[in-house]
Protein backbone atom coordinates (compact mmCIF):
# COMPACT_ATOMS: atom_id res chain seq x y z
CA UNK A 1 0.00 0.00 0.00
CA UNK A 2 2.70 2.21 0.67
CA UNK A 3 4.28 1.97 -2.83
CA UNK A 4 0.75 3.01 -4.01
CA UNK A 5 0.14 5.98 -2.22
CA UNK A 6 3.68 7.20 -1.68
CA UNK A 7 3.94 10.88 -2.88
CA UNK A 8 0.23 11.27 -3.40
CA UNK A 9 -0.71 14.50 -1.36
CA UNK A 10 -3.75 14.30 0.72
CA UNK A 11 -5.80 16.60 -1.56
CA UNK A 12 -5.11 13.88 -4.12
CA UNK A 13 -6.10 11.07 -2.04
CA UNK A 14 -9.16 13.17 -1.22
CA UNK A 15 -10.02 13.68 -4.42
CA UNK A 16 -9.73 10.18 -5.74
CA UNK A 17 -11.78 8.66 -2.62
CA UNK A 18 -14.49 10.63 -3.50
CA UNK A 19 -14.08 10.25 -7.49
CA UNK A 20 -14.11 5.79 -7.10
CA UNK A 21 -17.14 6.67 -4.42
CA UNK A 22 -19.16 8.30 -6.66
CA UNK A 23 -18.30 5.92 -9.42
CA UNK A 24 -19.21 2.79 -6.92
CA UNK A 25 -22.42 4.54 -5.92
CA UNK A 26 -23.53 5.60 -9.30
CA UNK A 27 -25.59 3.12 -10.46
CA UNK A 28 -27.98 3.68 -7.60
CA UNK A 29 -28.73 6.97 -8.49
CA UNK A 30 -28.21 7.45 -12.54
CA UNK A 31 -30.75 5.74 -14.93
CA UNK A 32 -30.27 3.44 -17.58
CA UNK A 33 -28.57 5.69 -20.38
CA UNK A 34 -26.24 7.50 -18.24
CA UNK A 35 -25.41 4.08 -16.88
CA UNK A 36 -24.74 3.08 -20.38
CA UNK A 37 -22.26 6.61 -20.64
CA UNK A 38 -20.38 5.45 -17.52
CA UNK A 39 -19.72 2.22 -19.24
CA UNK A 40 -18.39 3.84 -22.57
CA UNK A 41 -16.20 5.94 -19.90
CA UNK A 42 -14.65 2.98 -18.45
CA UNK A 43 -14.64 0.71 -21.30
CA UNK A 44 -12.11 3.82 -22.96
CA UNK A 45 -10.67 4.17 -19.62
CA UNK A 46 -9.37 0.86 -19.03
CA UNK A 47 -8.13 0.35 -22.69
CA UNK A 48 -6.32 4.01 -23.21
CA UNK A 49 -4.45 2.66 -19.94
CA UNK A 50 -3.90 -0.43 -21.71
CA UNK A 51 -2.37 1.50 -24.53
CA UNK A 52 -0.68 3.99 -22.66
CA UNK A 53 1.38 1.00 -21.06
CA UNK A 54 3.15 0.93 -24.93
CA UNK A 55 3.05 4.51 -25.58
CA UNK A 56 2.87 6.36 -22.63
CA UNK A 57 5.59 4.50 -20.70
CA UNK A 58 7.51 2.71 -23.14
CA UNK A 59 7.48 5.34 -26.15
CA UNK A 60 6.14 2.31 -28.46
CA UNK A 61 3.30 3.77 -30.67
CA UNK A 62 0.33 1.55 -31.88
CA UNK A 63 -2.17 2.96 -34.43
CA UNK A 64 -3.43 -0.90 -34.36
CA UNK A 65 -4.62 -1.44 -30.68
CA UNK A 66 -7.86 -2.72 -32.23
CA UNK A 67 -6.14 -5.87 -33.45
CA UNK A 68 -5.68 -6.81 -29.75
CA UNK A 69 -9.27 -5.95 -28.76
CA UNK A 70 -11.03 -7.90 -31.96
CA UNK A 71 -8.88 -11.09 -30.70
CA UNK A 72 -10.15 -10.91 -27.20
CA UNK A 73 -13.71 -10.27 -28.50
CA UNK A 74 -13.81 -13.13 -31.21
CA UNK A 75 -11.59 -15.82 -29.49
CA UNK A 76 -13.72 -15.58 -26.27
CA UNK A 77 -17.34 -15.08 -28.26
CA UNK A 78 -16.65 -17.97 -30.78
CA UNK A 79 -15.31 -20.21 -28.08
CA UNK A 80 -18.76 -19.25 -26.01
CA UNK A 81 -20.92 -19.82 -28.83
CA UNK A 82 -19.37 -22.89 -30.31
CA UNK A 83 -18.37 -24.84 -27.38
CA UNK A 84 -20.36 -22.88 -24.40
CA UNK A 85 -16.73 -21.82 -22.57
CA UNK A 86 -17.10 -19.62 -19.63
CA UNK A 87 -16.44 -16.64 -21.08
CA UNK A 88 -13.46 -15.66 -18.02
CA UNK A 89 -12.20 -19.27 -19.42
CA UNK A 90 -12.50 -17.23 -22.97
CA UNK A 91 -11.10 -14.25 -21.66
CA UNK A 92 -7.86 -15.94 -20.66
CA UNK A 93 -7.94 -17.37 -23.99
CA UNK A 94 -8.12 -14.34 -25.52
CA UNK A 95 -5.57 -12.78 -23.97
CA UNK A 96 -3.20 -15.82 -24.75
CA UNK A 97 -3.62 -15.08 -28.63
CA UNK A 98 -3.70 -11.33 -28.39
CA UNK A 99 -0.03 -12.00 -26.42
CA UNK A 100 1.56 -13.85 -29.36
CA UNK A 101 0.16 -12.02 -31.78
CA UNK A 102 1.61 -8.26 -29.53
CA UNK A 103 5.10 -10.74 -29.00
CA UNK A 104 4.98 -11.45 -33.35
CA UNK A 105 4.25 -7.67 -34.16
CA UNK A 106 7.05 -7.02 -31.20
CA UNK A 107 9.43 -9.60 -32.01
CA UNK A 108 9.32 -8.82 -35.63
CA UNK A 109 9.28 -5.08 -35.07
CA UNK A 110 12.18 -4.67 -32.61
CA UNK A 111 14.25 -7.42 -34.14
CA UNK A 112 14.98 -5.52 -37.60
CA UNK A 113 14.85 -2.23 -35.95
CA UNK A 114 11.48 -1.23 -37.08
CA UNK A 115 11.16 2.35 -34.59
CA UNK A 116 9.00 4.77 -34.48
CA UNK A 117 6.43 6.18 -37.29
CA UNK A 118 7.35 2.56 -38.94
CA UNK A 119 6.56 0.68 -35.87
CA UNK A 120 3.18 2.21 -36.12
CA UNK A 121 2.76 1.41 -39.83
CA UNK A 122 3.47 -2.52 -38.83
CA UNK A 123 0.93 -2.23 -36.05
CA UNK A 124 -1.97 -0.70 -38.42
CA UNK A 125 -0.76 -3.28 -41.46
CA UNK A 126 -1.22 -6.38 -39.01
CA UNK A 127 -4.64 -4.94 -37.73
CA UNK A 128 -5.88 -4.39 -41.06
CA UNK A 129 -4.62 -7.48 -42.57
CA UNK A 130 -6.55 -9.38 -39.93
CA UNK A 131 -9.45 -7.36 -40.27
CA UNK A 132 -9.52 -8.94 -43.43
CA UNK A 133 -8.69 -12.06 -42.80
CA UNK A 134 -11.70 -12.21 -39.99
CA UNK A 135 -13.69 -11.05 -43.24
CA UNK A 136 -13.11 -14.51 -44.83
CA UNK A 137 -13.42 -16.22 -41.79
CA UNK A 138 -16.42 -18.43 -41.76
CA UNK A 139 -15.90 -20.28 -38.39
CA UNK A 140 -16.23 -17.04 -36.60
CA UNK A 141 -19.56 -15.79 -39.42
CA UNK A 142 -17.19 -13.37 -41.63
CA UNK A 143 -18.28 -10.64 -42.66
CA UNK A 144 -21.70 -10.98 -41.58
CA UNK A 145 -21.03 -10.90 -38.00
CA UNK A 146 -21.18 -13.15 -34.84
CA UNK A 147 -23.75 -12.85 -32.28
CA UNK A 148 -24.25 -14.19 -28.75
CA UNK A 149 -27.20 -15.64 -27.73
CA UNK A 150 -29.11 -12.61 -25.75
CA UNK A 151 -30.93 -13.43 -22.39
CA UNK A 152 -33.09 -10.51 -20.90
CA UNK A 153 -33.14 -11.65 -17.24
CA UNK A 154 -32.87 -9.24 -14.56
CA UNK A 155 -30.71 -11.59 -12.05
CA UNK A 156 -26.63 -11.15 -12.95
CA UNK A 157 -24.46 -14.66 -13.54
CA UNK A 158 -21.46 -13.03 -13.09
CA UNK A 159 -20.02 -16.62 -13.99
CA UNK A 160 -21.24 -16.67 -17.55
CA UNK A 161 -21.23 -12.91 -17.97
CA UNK A 162 -24.60 -12.51 -18.81
CA UNK A 163 -27.30 -10.04 -16.92
CA UNK A 164 -28.17 -6.49 -16.13
CA UNK A 165 -26.21 -3.44 -17.27
CA UNK A 166 -25.41 -2.70 -13.57
CA UNK A 167 -23.29 -5.90 -13.19
CA UNK A 168 -21.46 -5.17 -16.45
CA UNK A 169 -21.12 -1.92 -15.05
CA UNK A 170 -18.84 -3.21 -11.89
CA UNK A 171 -16.95 -5.79 -13.98
CA UNK A 172 -15.68 -2.70 -15.78
CA UNK A 173 -15.27 -0.39 -13.31
CA UNK A 174 -12.92 -3.16 -12.12
CA UNK A 175 -10.87 -3.58 -14.93
CA UNK A 176 -10.12 0.28 -14.88
CA UNK A 177 -9.31 0.15 -11.23
CA UNK A 178 -7.06 -2.76 -11.44
CA UNK A 179 -5.50 -1.35 -14.42
CA UNK A 180 -4.78 1.84 -12.64
CA UNK A 181 -2.97 -0.41 -10.00
CA UNK A 182 -1.12 -2.74 -12.08
CA UNK A 183 0.44 0.92 -13.82
CA UNK A 184 1.13 2.67 -10.47
CA UNK A 185 2.86 -0.65 -9.41
CA UNK A 186 4.81 -1.35 -12.49
CA UNK A 187 5.97 2.94 -12.94
CA UNK A 188 7.28 2.61 -9.74
CA UNK A 189 9.16 -0.79 -10.07
CA UNK A 190 12.45 -0.96 -12.08
CA UNK A 191 10.30 -1.82 -15.06
CA UNK A 192 9.12 1.24 -14.90
CA UNK A 193 12.45 2.87 -15.06
CA UNK A 194 13.95 1.02 -17.72
CA UNK A 195 10.64 1.67 -20.00
CA UNK A 196 10.94 5.34 -19.14
CA UNK A 197 14.49 5.37 -20.22
CA UNK A 198 14.01 3.48 -23.16
CA UNK A 199 11.00 5.97 -23.91
CA UNK A 200 13.60 9.37 -23.01
CA UNK A 201 16.63 7.86 -25.37
CA UNK A 202 16.47 4.14 -26.61
CA UNK A 203 20.44 4.58 -27.45
CA UNK A 204 21.33 5.54 -23.77
CA UNK A 205 19.26 3.05 -22.26
CA UNK A 206 20.88 0.67 -24.39
CA UNK A 207 24.13 2.41 -23.59
CA UNK A 208 23.92 1.37 -19.74
CA UNK A 209 23.05 -1.97 -19.85
CA UNK A 210 19.58 -2.29 -20.11
CA UNK A 211 17.93 -5.03 -22.57
CA UNK A 212 16.09 -3.21 -24.52
CA UNK A 213 14.26 -5.66 -26.68
CA UNK A 214 13.30 -7.52 -23.77
CA UNK A 215 11.63 -4.18 -22.15
CA UNK A 216 10.17 -3.09 -25.24
CA UNK A 217 8.27 -6.70 -25.54
CA UNK A 218 7.19 -6.80 -22.47
CA UNK A 219 5.42 -3.29 -22.91
CA UNK A 220 3.61 -4.75 -26.32
CA UNK A 221 2.63 -7.67 -24.74
CA UNK A 222 1.70 -6.93 -21.61
CA UNK A 223 -0.41 -4.02 -23.30
CA UNK A 224 -2.39 -6.41 -25.96
CA UNK A 225 -2.91 -8.85 -23.19
CA UNK A 226 -4.55 -5.84 -21.32
CA UNK A 227 -6.75 -4.63 -24.22
CA UNK A 228 -8.01 -8.44 -25.13
CA UNK A 229 -10.14 -8.21 -21.66
CA UNK A 230 -11.92 -5.59 -23.04
CA UNK A 231 -12.57 -6.85 -26.12
CA UNK A 232 -14.30 -9.97 -24.23
CA UNK A 233 -16.19 -7.65 -22.24
CA UNK A 234 -16.99 -6.00 -25.41
CA UNK A 235 -18.57 -9.16 -27.14
CA UNK A 236 -20.36 -10.18 -23.70
CA UNK A 237 -22.24 -6.91 -23.43
CA UNK A 238 -23.05 -6.19 -27.18
CA UNK A 239 -23.44 -9.12 -28.01
CA UNK A 240 -22.24 -8.89 -31.62
CA UNK A 241 -18.98 -8.68 -33.62
CA UNK A 242 -18.09 -7.45 -36.83
CA UNK A 243 -15.01 -7.44 -38.32
CA UNK A 244 -15.58 -4.24 -40.01
CA UNK A 245 -16.37 -2.33 -36.60
CA UNK A 246 -14.00 -3.96 -34.25
CA UNK A 247 -10.82 -3.83 -35.98
CA UNK A 248 -11.55 -0.95 -37.54
CA UNK A 249 -8.60 2.00 -37.79
CA UNK A 250 -11.13 4.09 -36.42
CA UNK A 251 -10.84 1.94 -33.30
CA UNK A 252 -7.94 2.48 -32.79
CA UNK A 253 -7.29 6.14 -33.12
CA UNK A 254 -10.69 6.74 -31.06
CA UNK A 255 -8.80 5.17 -27.88
CA UNK A 256 -5.06 7.04 -28.15
CA UNK A 257 -7.10 10.45 -28.63
CA UNK A 258 -8.53 10.30 -25.10
CA UNK A 259 -4.89 9.53 -23.94
CA UNK A 260 -3.42 12.13 -25.76
CA UNK A 261 -6.21 14.57 -24.56
CA UNK A 262 -5.96 13.38 -20.91
CA UNK A 263 -1.90 13.01 -21.09
CA UNK A 264 0.41 10.74 -22.83
CA UNK A 265 2.07 8.54 -20.06
CA UNK A 266 0.35 9.89 -16.86
CA UNK A 267 -1.43 7.64 -14.57
CA UNK A 268 -4.86 9.38 -14.73
CA UNK A 269 -4.85 10.99 -17.77
CA UNK A 270 -6.25 7.94 -19.70
CA UNK A 271 -9.43 8.13 -17.36
CA UNK A 272 -9.81 11.25 -17.87
CA UNK A 273 -9.52 12.00 -21.54
CA UNK A 274 -11.80 8.80 -21.77
CA UNK A 275 -14.76 10.57 -19.85
CA UNK A 276 -13.81 14.04 -21.00
CA UNK A 277 -13.99 12.55 -24.96
CA UNK A 278 -16.80 10.17 -24.46
CA UNK A 279 -19.21 12.42 -22.20
CA UNK A 280 -18.59 15.16 -25.11
CA UNK A 281 -19.00 13.22 -27.73
CA UNK A 282 -22.19 11.92 -26.37
CA UNK A 283 -23.40 15.37 -25.86
CA UNK A 284 -22.80 16.07 -29.46
CA UNK A 285 -24.88 13.44 -30.87
CA UNK A 286 -28.00 14.73 -29.23
CA UNK A 287 -26.56 18.22 -30.93
CA UNK A 288 -26.25 16.86 -34.09
CA UNK A 289 -29.79 15.08 -33.45
CA UNK A 290 -31.27 18.28 -32.70
CA UNK A 291 -29.71 20.47 -35.35
CA UNK A 292 -30.24 17.12 -37.55
CA UNK A 293 -26.62 17.82 -38.66
CA UNK A 294 -24.14 15.10 -39.20
CA UNK A 295 -20.79 14.71 -38.62
CA UNK A 296 -20.69 17.41 -35.55
CA UNK A 297 -19.20 15.18 -33.32
CA UNK A 298 -16.37 13.99 -35.37
CA UNK A 299 -15.83 17.54 -36.01
CA UNK A 300 -15.83 18.30 -32.36
CA UNK A 301 -13.58 15.42 -31.70
CA UNK A 302 -11.24 17.07 -34.06
CA UNK A 303 -11.52 20.42 -33.19
CA UNK A 304 -10.61 19.06 -29.32
CA UNK A 305 -7.59 17.50 -30.67
CA UNK A 306 -6.54 20.18 -32.36
CA UNK A 307 -6.85 22.66 -28.97
CA UNK A 308 -5.37 20.27 -26.59
CA UNK A 309 -2.17 20.32 -29.05
CA UNK A 310 -2.01 23.95 -29.18
CA UNK A 311 -2.73 25.04 -25.80
CA UNK A 312 -2.23 21.93 -23.45
CA UNK A 313 0.76 19.50 -25.32
CA UNK A 314 0.99 17.31 -22.20
CA UNK A 315 -2.47 17.36 -21.82
CA UNK A 316 -5.46 17.75 -19.68
CA UNK A 317 -4.39 15.62 -16.70
CA UNK A 318 -0.88 16.93 -15.86
CA UNK A 319 -2.54 20.88 -16.23
CA UNK A 320 -5.38 20.12 -14.24
CA UNK A 321 -3.67 18.21 -11.30
CA UNK A 322 -0.33 21.04 -10.75
CA UNK A 323 -3.32 23.21 -10.83
CA UNK A 324 -5.49 21.60 -7.76
CA UNK A 325 -2.12 20.39 -5.98
CA UNK A 326 -3.44 16.90 -6.79
CA UNK A 327 -0.53 14.71 -7.63
CA UNK A 328 3.29 13.90 -6.71
CA UNK A 329 6.34 15.03 -8.62
CA UNK A 330 5.88 12.85 -11.20
CA UNK A 331 2.09 12.00 -11.51
CA UNK A 332 -0.47 10.60 -9.22
CA UNK B 1 42.36 -5.79 -21.64
CA UNK B 2 40.96 -4.84 -24.55
CA UNK B 3 41.64 -6.95 -27.87
CA UNK B 4 40.56 -5.70 -31.20
CA UNK B 5 41.23 -7.85 -34.38
CA UNK B 6 40.54 -7.57 -38.09
CA UNK B 7 36.78 -6.30 -37.40
CA UNK B 8 34.95 -5.59 -40.50
CA UNK B 9 31.44 -4.01 -39.87
CA UNK B 10 29.33 -2.82 -43.09
CA UNK B 11 25.85 -1.40 -42.76
CA UNK B 12 24.61 -3.08 -45.58
CA UNK B 13 26.65 -2.13 -48.84
CA UNK B 14 28.51 0.37 -46.74
CA UNK B 15 31.56 -0.91 -45.32
CA UNK B 16 32.30 1.46 -41.90
CA UNK B 17 35.49 -0.33 -40.54
CA UNK B 18 37.72 -2.80 -42.41
CA UNK B 19 40.15 -5.14 -40.86
CA UNK B 20 40.42 -3.05 -37.77
CA UNK B 21 42.82 -3.62 -34.82
CA UNK B 22 43.78 -1.83 -31.85
CA UNK B 23 44.69 -3.04 -28.05
CA UNK B 24 44.21 -1.26 -24.70
CA UNK B 25 46.05 -2.13 -21.81
CA UNK B 26 45.06 -2.25 -18.36
CA UNK B 27 45.59 1.17 -17.21
CA UNK B 28 46.20 2.75 -20.40
CA UNK B 29 44.78 5.70 -21.89
CA UNK B 30 43.90 5.03 -25.79
CA UNK B 31 43.05 7.60 -28.45
CA UNK B 32 41.67 7.02 -31.66
CA UNK B 33 41.71 9.89 -33.96
CA UNK B 34 39.99 10.51 -36.91
CA UNK B 35 37.56 12.73 -39.74
CA UNK B 36 34.23 12.63 -39.44
CA UNK B 37 32.86 9.58 -41.03
CA UNK B 38 36.16 7.48 -40.55
CA UNK B 39 34.31 4.99 -38.17
CA UNK B 40 35.28 5.85 -34.85
CA UNK B 41 31.40 5.91 -33.37
CA UNK B 42 31.20 2.68 -35.38
CA UNK B 43 33.89 1.34 -33.42
CA UNK B 44 32.75 2.36 -30.11
CA UNK B 45 29.43 0.52 -30.72
CA UNK B 46 30.70 -2.96 -32.33
CA UNK B 47 32.39 -3.14 -28.74
CA UNK B 48 30.00 -2.36 -27.12
CA UNK B 49 27.63 -4.99 -28.68
CA UNK B 50 25.19 -2.35 -30.36
CA UNK B 51 26.46 -3.47 -34.20
CA UNK B 52 27.35 -6.88 -34.82
CA UNK B 53 30.89 -6.75 -36.90
CA UNK B 54 30.84 -8.92 -39.98
CA UNK B 55 34.24 -10.63 -38.91
CA UNK B 56 36.77 -10.13 -36.60
CA UNK B 57 37.42 -10.46 -32.61
CA UNK B 58 36.64 -8.08 -29.73
CA UNK B 59 38.55 -10.06 -26.88
CA UNK B 60 38.12 -8.36 -23.02
CA UNK B 61 40.20 -9.09 -20.20
CA UNK B 62 40.85 -12.90 -21.45
CA UNK B 63 36.68 -13.36 -22.79
CA UNK B 64 35.72 -13.37 -26.28
CA UNK B 65 32.65 -11.17 -26.49
CA UNK B 66 32.35 -10.75 -30.04
CA UNK B 67 28.64 -10.22 -31.65
CA UNK B 68 27.41 -10.25 -27.45
CA UNK B 69 24.41 -8.08 -26.47
CA UNK B 70 24.85 -4.72 -25.46
CA UNK B 71 23.60 -5.76 -21.68
CA UNK B 72 26.16 -8.24 -21.39
CA UNK B 73 28.64 -6.62 -22.88
CA UNK B 74 27.65 -3.87 -20.05
CA UNK B 75 28.08 -5.79 -17.33
CA UNK B 76 31.43 -6.92 -17.79
CA UNK B 77 32.54 -3.63 -17.01
CA UNK B 78 32.49 -2.04 -20.09
CA UNK B 79 31.13 1.22 -20.07
CA UNK B 80 30.43 4.05 -22.53
CA UNK B 81 29.27 7.46 -22.62
CA UNK B 82 27.99 8.27 -25.84
CA UNK B 83 28.30 10.87 -28.38
CA UNK B 84 25.95 14.05 -27.66
CA UNK B 85 24.90 13.81 -24.16
CA UNK B 86 22.45 11.27 -24.28
CA UNK B 87 20.99 12.10 -20.71
CA UNK B 88 16.99 11.39 -20.08
CA UNK B 89 15.78 14.76 -19.75
CA UNK B 90 12.84 14.57 -18.22
CA UNK B 91 14.24 12.69 -15.30
CA UNK B 92 15.59 14.10 -11.91
CA UNK B 93 20.13 14.34 -11.83
CA UNK B 94 19.77 11.31 -9.21
CA UNK B 95 17.04 8.98 -11.05
CA UNK B 96 19.65 9.76 -14.28
CA UNK B 97 22.31 8.64 -11.65
CA UNK B 98 20.18 5.58 -10.68
CA UNK B 99 19.31 4.51 -14.31
CA UNK B 100 23.24 3.75 -14.41
CA UNK B 101 23.23 1.43 -11.74
CA UNK B 102 20.74 -0.69 -13.03
CA UNK B 103 22.83 -3.47 -14.14
CA UNK B 104 23.37 -6.39 -12.11
CA UNK B 105 26.91 -5.60 -11.90
CA UNK B 106 26.60 -2.68 -10.08
CA UNK B 107 23.29 -2.56 -8.09
CA UNK B 108 24.90 -3.94 -4.61
CA UNK B 109 27.04 -0.81 -5.00
CA UNK B 110 24.99 1.87 -6.27
CA UNK B 111 24.90 3.91 -2.85
CA UNK B 112 28.59 3.87 -2.64
CA UNK B 113 29.19 4.88 -7.09
CA UNK B 114 26.52 7.53 -5.90
CA UNK B 115 28.36 9.14 -3.26
CA UNK B 116 31.65 9.04 -5.31
CA UNK B 117 30.30 10.53 -8.69
CA UNK B 118 28.98 13.38 -6.17
CA UNK B 119 32.10 13.78 -5.14
CA UNK B 120 34.12 13.99 -8.25
CA UNK B 121 31.10 15.93 -9.76
CA UNK B 122 29.83 18.61 -6.84
CA UNK B 123 28.03 20.61 -9.19
CA UNK B 124 25.95 17.34 -9.49
CA UNK B 125 25.22 16.79 -5.85
CA UNK B 126 23.88 20.68 -5.84
CA UNK B 127 21.22 19.72 -8.78
CA UNK B 128 20.55 16.24 -7.33
CA UNK B 129 16.62 17.00 -7.76
CA UNK B 130 16.90 19.08 -10.81
CA UNK B 131 15.53 17.67 -13.61
CA UNK B 132 18.01 16.74 -16.28
CA UNK B 133 16.92 18.53 -19.32
CA UNK B 134 17.60 21.76 -18.02
CA UNK B 135 21.02 21.22 -17.28
CA UNK B 136 23.72 23.39 -19.21
CA UNK B 137 25.50 21.65 -21.80
CA UNK B 138 28.69 21.06 -19.04
CA UNK B 139 26.95 19.86 -16.73
CA UNK B 140 25.16 17.30 -18.58
CA UNK B 141 27.97 15.82 -19.92
CA UNK B 142 29.25 15.74 -16.70
CA UNK B 143 26.05 13.95 -15.57
CA UNK B 144 26.24 11.44 -18.44
CA UNK B 145 30.12 10.58 -17.36
CA UNK B 146 28.77 10.61 -13.75
CA UNK B 147 25.94 7.92 -15.15
CA UNK B 148 28.58 5.65 -16.80
CA UNK B 149 30.30 5.45 -13.88
CA UNK B 150 27.23 4.48 -11.54
CA UNK B 151 27.81 1.57 -13.75
CA UNK B 152 31.34 0.32 -11.69
CA UNK B 153 32.95 0.14 -15.73
CA UNK B 154 36.27 -1.29 -15.56
CA UNK B 155 36.77 0.08 -19.29
CA UNK B 156 35.41 3.49 -20.17
CA UNK B 157 34.74 4.49 -23.98
CA UNK B 158 34.39 8.11 -24.31
CA UNK B 159 32.86 9.40 -27.84
CA UNK B 160 33.92 12.99 -28.45
CA UNK B 161 33.14 13.84 -24.90
CA UNK B 162 34.15 17.46 -25.51
CA UNK B 163 31.49 18.18 -28.37
CA UNK B 164 29.81 21.33 -28.17
CA UNK B 165 31.46 22.20 -24.54
CA UNK B 166 32.98 26.01 -23.49
CA UNK B 167 37.00 25.39 -23.46
CA UNK B 168 36.83 25.74 -20.13
CA UNK B 169 34.56 23.04 -19.32
CA UNK B 170 36.51 20.61 -22.16
CA UNK B 171 39.43 21.44 -19.95
CA UNK B 172 37.62 19.92 -16.88
CA UNK B 173 36.05 16.51 -18.58
CA UNK B 174 39.47 15.79 -19.60
CA UNK B 175 40.91 16.68 -16.07
CA UNK B 176 38.40 14.22 -14.74
CA UNK B 177 39.28 11.30 -17.86
CA UNK B 178 42.85 11.75 -16.50
CA UNK B 179 41.80 11.86 -12.97
CA UNK B 180 39.61 8.47 -13.77
CA UNK B 181 42.82 6.76 -15.44
CA UNK B 182 44.88 7.25 -12.32
CA UNK B 183 42.62 5.60 -10.26
CA UNK B 184 43.06 2.67 -12.35
CA UNK B 185 40.86 2.82 -15.18
CA UNK B 186 41.04 1.77 -18.71
CA UNK B 187 39.87 4.27 -21.13
CA UNK B 188 39.35 4.37 -24.60
CA UNK B 189 38.75 7.90 -25.85
CA UNK B 190 37.35 9.36 -29.55
CA UNK B 191 37.77 12.78 -29.87
CA UNK B 192 38.01 15.49 -32.42
CA UNK B 193 40.19 17.53 -30.44
CA UNK B 194 43.22 15.70 -31.68
CA UNK B 195 45.74 17.53 -30.20
CA UNK B 196 44.42 17.80 -26.31
CA UNK B 197 43.37 13.93 -26.50
CA UNK B 198 46.95 12.72 -27.76
CA UNK B 199 48.46 14.93 -25.36
CA UNK B 200 46.57 12.44 -22.66
CA UNK B 201 46.41 8.79 -24.71
CA UNK B 202 49.67 6.55 -24.16
CA UNK B 203 48.77 4.61 -27.22
CA UNK B 204 47.11 6.33 -30.36
CA UNK B 205 45.45 5.46 -33.49
CA UNK B 206 44.28 6.98 -36.71
CA UNK B 207 41.34 5.69 -38.47
CA UNK B 208 40.56 6.81 -42.04
CA UNK B 209 37.66 5.64 -44.02
CA UNK B 210 37.41 2.56 -41.52
CA UNK B 211 40.85 1.79 -42.08
CA UNK B 212 43.74 1.94 -38.92
CA UNK B 213 46.18 3.69 -40.72
CA UNK B 214 48.50 4.71 -38.21
CA UNK B 215 49.49 3.95 -34.66
CA UNK B 216 51.81 5.08 -32.15
CA UNK B 217 52.34 6.83 -28.97
CA UNK B 218 50.47 9.91 -28.72
CA UNK B 219 53.46 11.65 -28.46
CA UNK B 220 55.00 10.17 -31.27
CA UNK B 221 52.21 11.44 -33.39
CA UNK B 222 51.50 14.92 -32.08
CA UNK B 223 54.96 14.98 -33.54
CA UNK B 224 54.11 13.25 -37.10
CA UNK B 225 54.37 15.35 -39.92
CA UNK B 226 50.81 13.88 -41.70
CA UNK B 227 48.75 13.81 -38.51
CA UNK B 228 50.07 17.87 -38.21
CA UNK B 229 49.17 18.42 -41.40
CA UNK B 230 45.65 16.59 -41.14
CA UNK B 231 44.37 16.34 -38.09
CA UNK B 232 46.04 20.19 -36.50
CA UNK B 233 46.51 22.54 -39.39
CA UNK B 234 49.96 22.80 -38.58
Amino acid sequence: MNVLFADVPVRGLVVLAVFAAALILAPAVVDDYVLSILILCLYFSFIGQAWNIMMGFAGQLSLGHSLYIGLGAYTSAALFVHFQTIPWIGMLAGMVVAGAAGGIIGGLGFRFGIRGVYFALLTIAFAEFTRVAFDHFGWVGGSSGLFLPVEYRDDSDLLSLRGAPVMFYYVILAFTAGALVLARLILASKIGYYWLAIREDQEAAQALGINVFRYKMLAVVLSAVLTSMAGTFYAFYYNNLYPETIFSMHKSIEILLGVVVGGLGTLFGPILGAFLLTMLGELMTDLAEHIDLDGVKQLFLGLCLLVIIVFRPAGVWPWLARRLGLSGRRDA
Amino acid sequence: MLEIDGLHLSYGDAVALSDVSLTAGAGEIVAIVGANGAGKTSLIQTVAGIHRPDSGRVVFDGTDITGWPSHRVCNLGIGQVAEGRQIFPSMSVQENLEMGAMIPRARAHAAAAYARVLDIFPRLAERRQQMAGTLSGGEQQMLAIGRCLMGKPRLVMFDEPSLGLAPAIVQEVFAVIKQLNQDGMTIVLVEQNVAASLKLAGHAYVLENGHMVMRGTGESLLNDDRVRQAYLGL
